[in-house]
């Protein structure tokens, strides 16, 4: 049985015309299969270096390099991943209240997902929305102006 | 046109042609620049920056990857460049365990030697910080190599060599900034990682990160040691490497750069020689006791063939009591009495004698002239037959000459690659290596073979053909290329003769037709078919896969032919390439090990050769051809041969059906063995005459190119062990024919001489890398790497089109023997296992036997994997775990041979392929059960 899905597959393929070389499409690959199974599994990277004729040694070492993404299940992101951006323009503006009130309202610490699995808190560095610091980002949308009082509405959307 | 760059380094005024760096600019003019990352070998990557130097620009610039340029000024010992040296290895030494594993072993950390050249000390107390962020320092999971990631510079050598070289592509970088570190596929144990054990990596590493584990004693420094250049004993290829002796003792094995192999070694070379030092090592001449006649078989596991106990080599406790030791005269005496006894009762065709592929050219010389003139029949042979000699009999009925026409290194000049029924990384592995790598720069290799070979994984297409389905295939591409108009004309007009037959045959043979036969589907054939049709150069590779069928020699014609039919012969990177197995089956063949030809293939049955021969040997030599391999055990069996002389040969695991051997070795009236170690075969004999190994004498073998190299002595021999030539000549005295040679180069000298294709060449010639014969120019080349540019050693001079129908397997599967049995090799492993099972390192990668069977066939038989089975054919029946593995085709068991504890031969079928006379190992008939 493979991990990766034929719908992942042919996604993963799908990019192959776009990049000159098929090792290019590594990080897509392993961001289609993060953000579907919320890791990345051991098994997984041996099907995307099949997929696109590395070596699994090859496709680990990309992985590895950029800490975005998760190998252990029970690690894995929640359906929701929270970045509270930490740069300058957001920690003059109290994003470590933010990052705070969040963290002791989900009660986990920044990395950890809640126990119903809805929402994993992350620290970023500076996510480029500094007009509207403190600023965060749901998955990969954007949320400008995220001040301290925000957060128990943050998550009330974030947990329906 | 490239024009000539002119600029300085150092002041020196030196002129290079475009795209050199500045580090090999400087190298080609003696100016040494230190490095740590480069290698030649490898793609430059300039990643430690050790090679800086000045070049005027406001950075200094890495001469390993810098290219030089029209009026550049290059310094390379500025204080500028010194100092950033200095304070790269301050830095890289800061937690560089000193002294690391490589200074204390081998003495030559590439890092503590530049740090001393600089100044920079450290004392081995200071600690050293934890790179290693949590995770384990050292990793000794590997039975070869040890790892200690805190010694690792990352300098990516070893991902190179793994990548680039092997092309195993097992070891990766990890994380990222100070906590970087390597990692073996997923981050693994290495031992439990897929690396295959070639210590390449090891091989490569400049520092203590990974260095090779000792196998025999600790290994020390290079000036301790004596370096001594020889070959791999084990496969065809024929690897050239450097063995390091210390106290008579071979501590370690390097690969050496020669024109072949270009310094890679596999496993079996790099870590598998001290077979020669095992303690059961024959060391006195044996003779059977008399209380133990009439013979029979000595240990339980001959005995009995059934289930056994594990080990696989025979018991000594069991089968020396029946022995007791003797003097040379008295053992040399004794055999010579046998067989002249023999021959003057029951004539010379009463006896018959096995060399092996395993001796060395010189050895095989004597040996077969030994028969031939003292004893006076031309039974003789070796294995050969058990392996390529259906091939070499459709290659010289093909195209007069039964050698390579092309060296396998050249698969990088071929534009397209078949390679076919040949598990090259076990069998070939460096071989192997050569085909990765083409492949990964854009040779597109065809593989054919039922059972998937790990080369597939480098392959345009994967065809897995129905067991014995070949000649379909490949007359259904030959069809599309004839009926496609993609075939070469000209050639087959001025080069080959039968065009119109081949025609005729093939033309029924339309890829729909052929497809249900061979399991692919027509499209594919088609799409094959032109691959090879458009391209410019193809080679063609094939192994025991193609020849050890009945219908091997038709396989093998078909090959043949769609070279001629492509004309992809005689040029650069096309032609036909048998893998040879054992280390000089090239040789032995040449040298005469066969039944119906003298050396270099001059046959006995014509007139003129034999008076030759007969003049050269003076003694009179029989007419007739002897008989073969097979043909041997069935006319012991009978009764017809009676006295036997063994060299190095254990027919007895090797040859199928080994009841019968069995059967036919103890009804010989004498049997005298000259070996290593004792063999099954050996229970059987008479006399055991103890001979030395490959790693004790000096001789030369001519490997799967041709290239004929020299093997140098290593060690002693071991107790009363004599050289093998000596023996030789010994017994030859004693049968009333005086050999005399005082060294291995007269008897070559000799040899060469009544030979065309080994004529000019000498010890001095051949040199540290030998030489690829035919080489009429000794002084100044190479030899002759590729052959019939200018048409064929044939009558005609062309090559001939023999055209194949598709001929059913000699025992097909059925509902009592439903699966197809396929037998072969492992990496780890060499034949019988005589010498591996012994080689500490190998034997513990793989101890023991194993069947492979496709994981649906096991679900459905309720079997698990590793669990143990009966493997029956109608012959016989072995007991031995089952592995689930994908690729082996359902329907199908493969067995690797090496394990005399379930001995495969016991099961397969002695059918002959009529015209190789080629016993069928890879096709008969069995079933499986609990
Ligand atoms: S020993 Fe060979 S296969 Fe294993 S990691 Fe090293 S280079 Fe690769
Ligand atoms: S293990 Fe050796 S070869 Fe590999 S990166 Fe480290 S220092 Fe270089
Ligand atoms: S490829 Fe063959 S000759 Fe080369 S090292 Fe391995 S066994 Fe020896
Ligand atoms: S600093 Fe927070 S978005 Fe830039
Ligand atoms: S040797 Fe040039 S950068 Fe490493």
């Amino acid at each position: 049985m493979s991990v990766l899905s034929e719908d992942m597959k042919q996604r993963i393929l799908s990019y192959l015309p776009r990049y000159p070389s098929k090792q290019a499409v590594t990080l897509p690959a392993l961001h289609i299969v993060q953000d579907e199974l919320r890791y990345v599994p051991l098994e997984a990277i041996r099907e995307i270096a099949d997929l696109l004729d590395l070596s699994p040694a090859e496709v680990h070492d990309t992985l590895t390099f950029y800490r975005f993404f998760r190998t252990d299940e029970k690690n894995k992101l929640g359906r929701t991943r929270l970045w509270v951006c930490q740069g300058l323009a957001c920690q003059l503006r109290g994003c470590d209240a933010t990052l705070a009130r969040l963290c002791n309202t989900l009660k986990i610490k920044p990395g950890q997902t809640t126990a119903d699995g809805k929402i994993t808190v992350e620290a970023a560095e500076c996510i480029g929305v500094c007009e509207g610091a403190p600023a965060v980002l749901i998955n990969d949308e954007a949320r400008p102006n995220v001040a301290e009082e925000k957060v128990e509405q943050l998550i009330a959307e974030l947990t329906q | 046109m490239s024009k000539t760059l002119h600029l300085t380094i150092d002041d020196r005024p030196v002129r290079v042609s475009p795209g050199t760096t500045i580090w090999q600019a400087a190298r080609d003019h003696g100016i040494d620049i230190p490095v740590l990352c480069h290698d030649p070998k490898m793609t430059p990557v300039g990643v430690c920056r050790m090679c800086v130097v000045d070049i005027g620009t406001r950075v200094l610039a890495a001469a390993c990857v810098r290219e030089c340029e029209d009026g550049m000024v290059v310094r390379t010992r500025s204080p500028r460049v010194e100092q950033q040296r200095r304070v790269l290895l301050e830095w890289l030494l800061a937690d560089h365990p000193v002294p690391c594993e490589r200074e204390k072993t081998t003495g030559d950390c590439e890092l503590e030697f530049l740090a001393r050249q600089f100044g920079i000390v450290k004392s081995s107390c200071d600690a050293v910080a934890s790179r290693q962020n949590g995770a384990a320092r050292i990793d000794s999971s590997s039975r070869v190599i040890a790892v200690d990631h805190q010694a690792c510079i990352l300098c990516d050598r070893c991902i190179r060599a793994c990548d680039e070289i092997q092309c195993n592509e097992v070891i990766g970088r990890m994380g990222r900034g100070t906590f970087t570190r390597i990692a073996f596929d997923l981050n693994d144990p290495m031992g439990k990682s897929t690396c295959v054990s070639c210590g390449e990596c090891a091989a490569a590493c400049p520092t203590g990160a990974l260095t090779h584990k000792p196998i025999t004693l600790p290994l020390v420094p290079e000036s301790q040691t004596q370096a001594i250049d020889s070959v791999c004993p084990y496969c065809g290829v024929g690897c050239a490497l450097t063995y390091h002796v210390f106290n008579n003792t071979i501590i370690r094995a390097e690969g050496r750069d020669n024109p072949g192999s270009e310094g890679r070694l596999c496993v079996k070379g790099r870590y598998g020689w001290d077979y020669a030092l095992h303690h059961q090592r024959l060391t006195k001449p044996l003779i059977r006791r008399p209380e133990f006649y009439p013979k029979g078989p000595l240990s339980r596991a001959v005995k009995e063939t059934g289930p056994s106990k594990p080990g696989g080599i025979v018991d000594y406790d069991e089968v020396l009591p029946a022995f007791r030791e003797a003097s040379w005269d008295e053992a040399l005496d004794l055999v010579a009495a046998n067989l002249l006894r023999i021959k003057k009762e029951h004539g010379p065709g009463a006896l018959a004698g096995f060399g092996s592929a395993k001796c060395s050219n010189e050895e095989a010389y004597l040996f077969q002239k030994l028969i031939r003139a003292a004893l006076g029949t031309n039974n003789v042979d070796h294995c050969t037959r058990l392996c390529h000699a259906s091939s070499v009999a459709a290659l010289l009925e093909c195209i007069g000459s039964g050698a390579v026409t092309d060296v396998f290194g050249h698969i990088r000049h071929a534009e397209v690659a078949l390679i076919t029924g040949s598990n090259t990384t076990a069998n070939h592995p460096v071989a192997a290596t050569f085909f990765k790598q083409a492949a990964k720069r854009g040779t597109k290799l065809i593989v054919v073979d039922p059972r998937r070979p790990a080369i597939a994984d480098f392959a345009t297409w994967y065809c897995r053909i129905k067991p014995g389905s070949d000649v379909a295939f490949y007359n259904a591409i030959m069809h599309v290329l004839i009926y496609e108009g993609l075939i070469d004309e000209e050639y087959i007009q001025n080069h080959t003769e039968n065009f119109t037959e081949l025609r005729a045959v093939v033309e029924k043979y339309a890829p729909e037709y052929v497809s249900p036969l061979c399991g692919i589907e027509a499209p594919t054939i088609r799409e094959i078919a032109r691959t090879i049709g458009r391209s410019k150069s193809m080679m063609i590779f094939w192994g025991m896969g193609i020849s050890q069928h009945t219908h091997g020699t038709d396989n093998a014609r078909c090959l043949i032919a769609l070279c001629l039919l492509t004309g992809n012969i005689g040029r650069l990177g096309t032609g036909l390439h048998p893998l040879r197995g054992q280390n000089n089956v090239q040789g032995a063949s040449d040298a005469g090990l066969i039944p119906m030809v003298y050396p270099d293939y001059q046959p006995v049955g014509s007139e003129a050769v034999r008076q030759k021969f007969e003049a050269a040997w003076k003694a009179p030599l029989d007419p007739k051809p002897g008989l073969t391999v097979v043909e041997i055990m069935a006319a012991a069996l009978r009764g017809d041969i009676r006295g036997m002389l063994m060299m190095g040969e254990n027919p007895f695991l090797s040859d199928p059906n080994v009841n019968k051997v069995r059967q036919a070795l103890a009804r010989l009236d004498f049997l005298a063995v000259q070996d290593i170690f004792l063999t099954e075969t050996a229970e059987f004999a008479d006399v055991i005459l103890p001979a030395s190994s490959f790693l004790e004498k000096t001789g030369t073998y001519t490997n799967t190119d041709r290239r004929v190299q020299i093997g140098r002595k290593v060690l002693d021999p071991p107790g009363d062990a004599r050289l093998d030539w000596q023996i030789l000549c010994d017994l030859s005295h004693r049968l009333g024919y005086p050999m005399h040679y005082d060294s291995p180069e007269e008897i070559f000298a000799e040899f060469a001489d009544l030979t065309t294709n080994y004529r000019g060449l000498n010890y001095d010639n051949l040199g540290a890398t030998g030489k690829v014969w035919p080489c009429p120019k000794p002084m100044t080349s190479d030899g002759t790497l590729v052959l019939f540019g200018e048409g064929f050693p044939t009558p005609t001079g062309k090559g001939k089109f023999v055209p194949c129908e598709v001929a059913p397997a000699d025992e097909l599967p059925d509902d009592d023997f439903p699966f197809i049995l396929n037998t072969g090799r492992i990496l780890e492993h060499w034949h019988t296992g005589t010498m591996t099972r012994r080689a500490s390192i190998l034997n513990d990668l793989k101890p023991g036997p194993f069947a492979e069977a496709h994981p649906d066939d096991l679900a459905r038989l309720g079997i698990r994997s590793g669990e143990p089975v009966t493997v029956r054919s109608r012959r016989g029946s072995i007991r031995l775990p089952v592995l689930a593995s994908d690729s082996v085709t359902r329907g199908s068991i493969f067995i690797p041979f090496h394990f005399r504890e379930a001995a495969a031969n016991v099961l397969t079928n002695d059918a002959l392929d009529p015209f190789g006379k080629i016993p069928e190992f890879k096709f008969c008939a069995v079933k499986m059960e609990r």
